[in-house]
């Protein structure tokens, strides 16, 4: 069989969870991410990083409804995923998605961003015309009372709510971590670091991402980036992303001091059909290139237009570096055998349901569903509902 | 020969009752078959295995198995005297056509494994499936239920021993039944029944009077990876320790 | 009452998760198989219809049912442990319409080899030949009764060679 060395056994051959499988990881760790930091401001009281604090959660939203789609396109029958709500396998880690999933869709972001929008949509339905006001009037629930009082007592729910949403998000991300960190079949998954190496990835990219997303809106709308809170941003990511390489590397050294049975198979795949996408990607390029330009910023003075290029090039390379994680985790624990002496090879189908066009498609389709919510609910100050309030 | 006596032997009742249990499609149809009176396993017997492939074969015809796919497949093992842990191992097309002749004299030891779905008893499969497509049986036998499976292939990745894959057309998860629809009408499997020199025996533990409890007494028997702690039933004798 | 006057709005956001779980415990009881959790967490009607799948070997017994003249003679040869579709290959539709499907005889030249043929791989034990030098390309039923294989034993090649013709 060609691509094939040494000995798979022969239903190994093939590689059952492809490039999707590959992106469900990833788009769910930015959705976690991104919530991480709206809770920054919300919880944590981080006032410089309030600019992003709207757009994080419309982020979040956006591709938390993109991230069942690979999953679902992967199945061997689509139209059957509903079992999972219907007759979900309590030992089974999968069967928790579709519950947590929900929990965190409808319990906890659209219901904050709904709190936190409730006044600004009930304004609207009451200026804008035609279809956006039957919208936002479906979306205000038939209720108008924005008084002192009520929004008092949004704001309340909304903090208790956030509060609800940061161990939310991490169930959300570390369970997805669980998939992979609770199979005993598969030494290079098999790992109670797993959750966690994915939570503090997740973060990194989700602010990483948040952060490129503002940079670029604000380019976009022609305003001021406010560096303020660029820097706290960065900040942020920065120290995350020391902890996340550094739980990294613990599961790598702990695995190389250890050696254990599997530790020769792994090794050699590293060196092999991984070195581009672990050591080069993600490690060199994705890792440790970013960790010392940000760490230049936070030591040295540098000017503004640098700061930003550095934050944009980190970011960039974060998001790449965090890809490789996903990629290097899914597609290598497939490479080797279970048998230890042997290795496949992946081929990437390019048009199939599980090919690269689709994965591309995947990609960008959040950034579709985010433009449609910004323009739903922009995550600015509204002049103009301003004046018109206070007309009112 | 003796064709006018053989198609007089068809036409007696005795006989044609009991093929008509064999063809019996449900087991309401075999009414004799209780499933709380089995725990079935199965037997393989190293040293008697001859590689030939017909187990191969057989499972395949009996269970529509595609190609390139396999319920069970066998593999040739060269253990070097100076490589212990780490064996060749070949299968070319799960040995479904044999394997190429080893000569005399060469150096280390060579061997066949059959390998198929073990049937554990604390499977890593039927944990991990999210629907409950795939479960073990009153009677001790891993199945997947086609008409459930969504095709996550979370299963596929969770055995230990490389037993499951996708179906390529029907997009569900398939492996070995054990040959559940024979079993359950008193047949043995496939390929057991193919096997020319008993390298497979069909075992129920929970009969008293099956040989395997003879066989497990007078044996040195292993499951494969008993790191896994899965409770496999499938039982090798004579398993040589650089079988993974 | 004020305070729960000023949080309507938020029971009107609960009251539709209530109505979403409604309707998802509607549909869950309408959707979810009867057989679902029978025996446990799996559609218990799967057993019986895998159980329905077709048999294709018929059984060492079945064959010898009608065939009693070909396993007296294997009962006392080398092979009398070797089921009949080892050789002959599954015939469960034979022994259905025994008139209308008659087996192909096997080509024994490929047959004998694949289990016969010498390899360092088999057990010392299990009778092994080169076929070209064994017998120079003669076919093996030549010499040997497929049935009752070792020369010299109460049958000789051609009694009995052979089963169904």
């Amino acid at each position: 069989m060609s691509g094939v060395e040494g000995y798979m056994y022969p239903n190994e051959v093939t590689l059952y969870w492809s490039v999707l499988i590959v992106l469900y990881p990833f788009i769910t760790g930015l959705v976690a991410g991104a919530f991480i930091l709206a809770s920054l401001e919300r919880v944590f009281r981080v006032e410089a990083v309030k600019p992003t604090y709207r757009l994080a959660l419309l982020t979040a939203l956006a591709f938390l409804l993109v991230a069942p789609l690979p999953l679902i396109l992967h199945l061997g029958h689509p139209f059957r995923s509903p079992e999972m709500y219907f007759t979900p396998h309590s030992t089974s880690a999968m069967a928790m998605f579709g519950y947590v999933y929900m929990w965190y869709l409808m319990a906890v972001l659209v219901f904050e961003i709904w709190l936190d929008y409730r006044r600004e949509i009930v304004l609207w339905s009451q200026q804008s015309k035609g279809l956006m006001r039957t919208i936002y009037k479906i979306m205000a629930l038939g209720s108008s009372n924005i008084g002192e009082r009520s929004l008092h007592i949004d704001d309340k729910v909304g903090w208790i709510v956030t509060l609800i949403g940061i161990p939310s998000a991490f169930l959300l991300h570390g369970y997805v971590g669980f998939i992979f960190g609770s199979l005993k079949a598969n030494p290079w998954w098999s790992s109670p670091l797993m959750p966690v190496v994915f939570i503090f990835s997740a973060m990194v990219s989700g602010i990483a991402a948040v952060m490129l997303l503002y940079m670029a809106v604000t380019k976009l709308r022609k305003q001021a980036i406010d560096m303020r809170c660029v820097d706290t941003i960065a900040m942020y990511m920065f120290y995350i992303f020391i902890i996340d390489f550094s739980l990294e590397m613990l599961d790598l050294v702990h695995r190389v001091y250890e050696a254990d049975e599997s530790f020769r198979t792994l090794n050699f795949m590293v060196h092999t059909k991984l070195y581009f996408s672990q050591i080069v990607l993600q490690i060199f390029v994705g890792t440790l290139v970013p960790l010392i330009l940000l760490f230049i910023t936070q030591m040295v003075k540098l000017p503004e237009i640098a700061r930003k290029r550095i934050y944009v090039l980190s970011g960039s390379l974060i998001l790449i570096s965090v890809f490789a994680m996903r990629w290097n985790v899914v597609i290598g624990g497939q490479l080797f055998s279970k048998s230890f002496i042997g290795y496949t090879t992946y081929k990437m189908a390019l048009v199939t349901r599980e090919g690269l066009l689709v994965a591309i498609g995947l990609t960008i389709l959040p950034l579709f569903f985010l433009w449609a919510l910004v323009k739903l609910l922009p995550p600015w100050p509204d002049k103009d509902l301003h004046e018109a309030a206070a007309g009112d | 020969m003796n064709i006018n006596r053989r198609h007089l032997m068809i036409l007696l009742p005795a006989a044609a009752v009991a093929w008509k249990h064999v063809l019996a499609g449900t087991p309401e149809d075999s009414p004799n078959y209780q499933m709380s009176e089995h725990w079935w396993g199965m037997l393989i017997d190293i040293p008697k295995c001859i590689g030939c492939g017909n187990c191969v074969r057989a499972c395949q015809t009996e269970n529509d198995v595609p190609d390139g796919f396999f319920r069970t497949w066998v593999e040739q093992y060269h253990r070097s005297d100076y490589h212990l842990e780490t064996p060749e191992v070949i299968s070319p097309d799960g040995g479904k056509e044999g394997f190429p002749v080893v000569k005399e004299g060469e150096e280390g030891k060579f061997f066949f494994v059959p390998k198929m779905c073990n049937h554990c008893t604390d499977s890593p499969c039927t944990q991990v499936c999210p629907v409950g497509a795939t479960f073990i049986t009153p009677d001790g036998v891993v199945l997947i239920d086609p008409k459930y499976c969504l095709g996550c292939g979370y299963c596929v990745q969770a055995c230990p021993y490389g037993c499951r894959y996708i179906h390529p057309e029907k997009k569900v998860a398939d492996k070995c039944t054990l040959c559940y629809h024979r079993i359950t009408k008193g047949l043995t499997t496939a390929c057991c029944e193919a096997c020319p020199t008993g390298a497979r025996q069909l075992a129920d533990l929970k009969n008293p009077n099956d040989p395997i409890h003879e066989f497990l007494k007078t044996h040195t028997v292993q499951v494969l990876k008993p790191q896994m702690a899965t409770g496999a039933k499938a039982f090798y004798n004579g398993l040589d320790g650089s079988v993974r | 009452m004020s305070g729960l006057k000023d949080a309507g709005h938020l029971f009107r956001f609960a009251g539709l998760f209530v109505l979403a779980f409604l309707v998802f415990l509607v549909v869950r009881a309408y959707v979810v198989p009867k057989s679902f959790g029978e025996y446990g967490h799996y559609r218990g009607a799967a057993i019986g219809e895998i159980a329905a799948h077709p048999v294709k070997f018929a059984g060492r017994q079945t064959c010898e049912t009608c065939h009693t003249d070909i396993a007296d003679i294997k009962a006392k040869g080398a092979h009398a442990h070797v089921n009949c579709e080892a050789c002959h290959g599954a015939l469960a539709a034979h022994a259905d319409d025994p008139m209308s499907v008659t087996p192909v005889k096997p080509d024994s030249a490929v047959l004998c080899a694949r289990c016969h043929t010498a390899s360092a791989a088999k057990p010392a034990s299990f009778p092994q030949v080169d076929p070209a030098e064994h017998s120079g390309g003669a076919p093996c039923v030549t010499c040997h009764n497929p049935h009752s294989p070792i020369i010299g034993s109460d049958f000789t090649a051609n009694a009995a060679k052979g089963g169904a013709k």
